[in-house]
């Protein structure tokens, strides 16, 4: 829902001044790696700032249901009556040492809540990232070699048309056709019962049903996660390579036009091996450092696919407790995510440091 | 990009060198005379998909048989889930609407949102870059690092939490059009900011500004005459994919249940919400025709967006053969082929 199709640029990082040799590489990293705090920093004071001008959680969540003086009493023993500048800090302090506070609606620690459903999270994002690397940068590429032709705009039509269908729709529309009319697949849910329940007396269960099922040993078990996950996996999985598809194009097309493919060429190289090799090689940093802002894209279509298949990760507790109004669960998540956004930006962009000397200034 | 300097150091009226008339400096205009071949199809589609949306909602009362909370009419109640007939010809939903006349409502709602997302973005993030780009210092640098932080966070959460703080959820017709627009405001700031902001600083460096300085303009004029004036070039563009954007953002809000009330307006992300249990008993109008209704408008909108941004780039603007004369384009801020792919280039030069 968040793709983006404006300038999918890099954050631009305060960069450390060119400086004498040595030390470039180093330097780079630990800029980069001591500008995840302030971002952390700024994500959760801006979502404690905006969650707290709403009144307290207490009221929000069971305004109605207790008398005005039990809710007194359950605002005075969770703290909600102190000064917001005390409990700021005490808030900051707990996100500090992983503490996100615990859940109004079931009172279980929003840690917890994100390992229970993290995992799914996890594993529906792993199988749209790779639906999205098999389908959008081979067809990136075949867009960028016949450029302007015949594939190229059937391709650019089919990415815009899948970034214009939101994804709950798409799936809608996928369960619609595969669940319901051909059942061929599942219509919801990550596993039959069956298949859960047994899975539920595995020792070290991961929370990642593949995983899990792999464990188990058995076929059925496995072949069940797979059925469930087809569906969301290419739902989102879609959506994701829209954007690869797209940005694989015009990078190619962008290396294709330098004077190293014309030496190439004339040299003889096969056009496909000029797209395949020389140009696309040096289009790989721009499209690494992009797939790193994909995930917040992912995170965002995570919550809305897992909603629409009633997969139970993050996004469909998220959505569960939003419609709870259970405010410190929302804060909580959308803190943790915020957490991983920054940790999964600083990885890439070391990445991309790593491969590109020219990343590092 | 420059073509204010003559008038902006306040030379005296000479003739100004023949403009292109009015007409064919018209954004849109101008990009439906450069196109060709597909581009243009793309484009005229484009234009064409955006005029029907915006035509239904203007005559949505006219249009729409039903009203978009109505539950009966004189011959009773319509009834809940029944398939397309000719009294309702894309039947009814599960709270008993008829389908197709919250559809033509939808496209209201859908406008009026994001004309005033996008109206408040354009405007706060213009300000806040013209500033935080001419100013520089440290104000820039904390603005850079909040705006890089919004940005980089998934924008439907940011949306959730402060429909949340906006109207607590859920809420009436203005209300709700307001929590989602302004919710939609905030996530969108930072890339009008983004955008603004690495225009001013180029600007900043241009002669005329110097120019304006010694003269002895004072900082806003400078600001907001001279470089503002100057920097808005690329906005088109982004106005129309963001508006795009805006559209999906509002659709998933509604989806994830804080779109606004059945009774209070009607919205096509609820309507799909509300949908999402039909699709599970082979009940398929509920979903597809307000999920069409998104595909259509946002395909409209993100069309036009994404051909005059083509066109806009000289490399990517379908060529009539003319491959030497294209040459390397001047950096803008706004170059969907990545930033670094240009300053690459630039470097290799």
């Amino acid at each position: 829902m968040t793709t983006s199709l404006l300038p999918t640029d890099t954050p631009s990082v305060v960069a450390p001044k060119p400086k004498s040799a040595g030390g470039g590489l180093g330097r780079y990293l630990l800029v980069r790696f001591l500008l995840i705090f302030p971002t952390i920093f700024i994500l959760v004071t801006l979502v404690f700032v905006l969650m707290r001008t709403i009144g307290d959680p207490i009221t929000a969540a069971q305004g109605g249901r207790l008398t005005a003086d039990q809710l007194q009493e359950r605002i005075h023993e969770a703290g909600y009556d102190r000064p917001v500048l005390v409990q700021y800090f005490e808030y900051l302090g707990q996100v500090f040492t992983g503490n996100f506070g615990n859940t109004i609606s079931d009172n279980r620690p929003v840690t917890e809540v994100l390992l229970t459903y993290g995992g799914a999270t996890l594993e529906l994002a792993f199988y749209a990232l790779i639906i999205a690397f098999i389908v959008g940068i081979p067809l990136g590429m075949l867009a960028a070699a016949h450029r302007d032709k015949l594939p190229d705009a059937v391709l650019r039509i089919l990415a815009i048309l899948w970034y214009a269908t939101p994804v709950f729709f798409a799936g809608m529309l996928m369960k619609l056709v595969f669940s319901v009319y051909l059942q061929w697949l599942p219509v919801a849910g990550r596993a039959t019962t069956r298949t859960e329940l047994s899975m539920q007396t595995l020792p070290n269960k991961t929370g990642i049903y593949l995983v899990d099922a792999i464990q188990l040993g058995s076929p059925a078990a496995i072949g069940d996660v797979l059925a469930h996950a087809v569906l969301p996996g290419i739902t989102l999985g879609l959506l994701t390579a829209g954007v690869f598809l797209r940005l694989v194009r015009t990078n190619v097309i962008g290396t294709l036009g330098t004077d190293y493919v014309d030496a190439a060429r004339s040299r003889g190289v096969s056009e496909f091996r000029l797209v395949r090799k020389h140009a696309y090689r040096p289009a790989l940093i721009p499209i690494i450092t992009v797939i790193g802002l994909q995930i917040a894209l992912l995170l965002g279509g995570a919550v809305l696919t897992e909603t629409t298949f009633e997969w139970k990760g993050l996004g469909f507790q998220l959505a569960g407790y939003l419609a709870a109004r259970d405010f410190v669960a929302v804060q909580g998540i959308v803190a943790l995510l915020a957490v991983i956004v920054a940790v999964t930006n600083f990885i890439v962009d070391v990445i991309a440091a790593l491969i590109d000397p020219r990343v590092r200034y | 990009m420059t073509t204010e300097t003559t008038e902006t150091a306040g030379s005296a009226p000479a003739t100004p060198p023949a403009r292109p008339s009015l007409l064919s400096r018209l954004p849109v205009l101008k990009q439906l005379r450069q196109s060709v071949g597909l581009q243009r199809g793309m484009l005229v589609t484009g234009l064409s998909l955006t005029a029907i949306f915006i035509l239904v909602a203007a005559f949505a009362p006219l249009i729409a048989p039903y009203g978009f909370a109505q539950l009966r009419d004189a011959s009773g109640p319509f009834g809940a889930q029944q398939p397309p007939s000719a009294a309702h010809i894309m039947g009814t939903t599960v709270g008993g609407y008829d389908v197709f006349s919250r559809v033509i409502w939808g496209a209201q709602t859908a406008i009026l949102v994001i004309v005033i997302a996008v109206v408040f973005s354009i405007i706060a993030g213009i300000l806040l870059g013209v500033v935080s780009g001419y100013l520089g210092g440290w104000l820039d640098r904390v603005l850079v690092v909040i705006g890089d932080a919004i940005y980089a966070f998934p924008s439907l959460l940011l949306a959730i939490v402060l429909s949340i703080v906006i109207s607590g959820g859920q809420s009436s017709l203005w209300g709700g059009i307001f929590a989602a627009a302004l919710s939609i405001t905030v996530v969108f700031i930072p890339q009008y900011y983004r955008v603004i902001r690495a225009e001013t600083i180029r600007i900043k460096a241009e002669p005329f500004v110097e120019s304006a300085k010694m003269l002895g303009a004072s900082t806003p004029r400078i600001m907001f005459r001279h470089v503002l004036r100057n920097a808005t070039r690329t906005l088109p563009i982004i106005f129309t994919l963001n508006a795009s954007e805006a559209l999906l953002t509002l659709a998933g809000l509604g989806f994830l249940g804080f779109g606004i009330e059945p009774t209070a307006a009607a919205e096509w992300g609820y309507d799909l919400n509300k949908a999402l249990s039909d699709v599970t008993s082979g009940i398929w109008w509920t979903a597809l025709y307000p999920g069409l209704a998104i595909v259509l408008a946002v395909l409209g909108i993100t069309l036009v967006g994404e051909s005059m941004n083509d066109l806009a780039d000289p490399r990517l603007r379908g060529r009539k053969r003319v491959k030497a004369v294209a040459g390397a384009p001047s950096a803008t801020s706004v170059d969907t082929t990545l930033p670094s792919d240009v300053e690459i280039r630039e470097e290799n030069a």
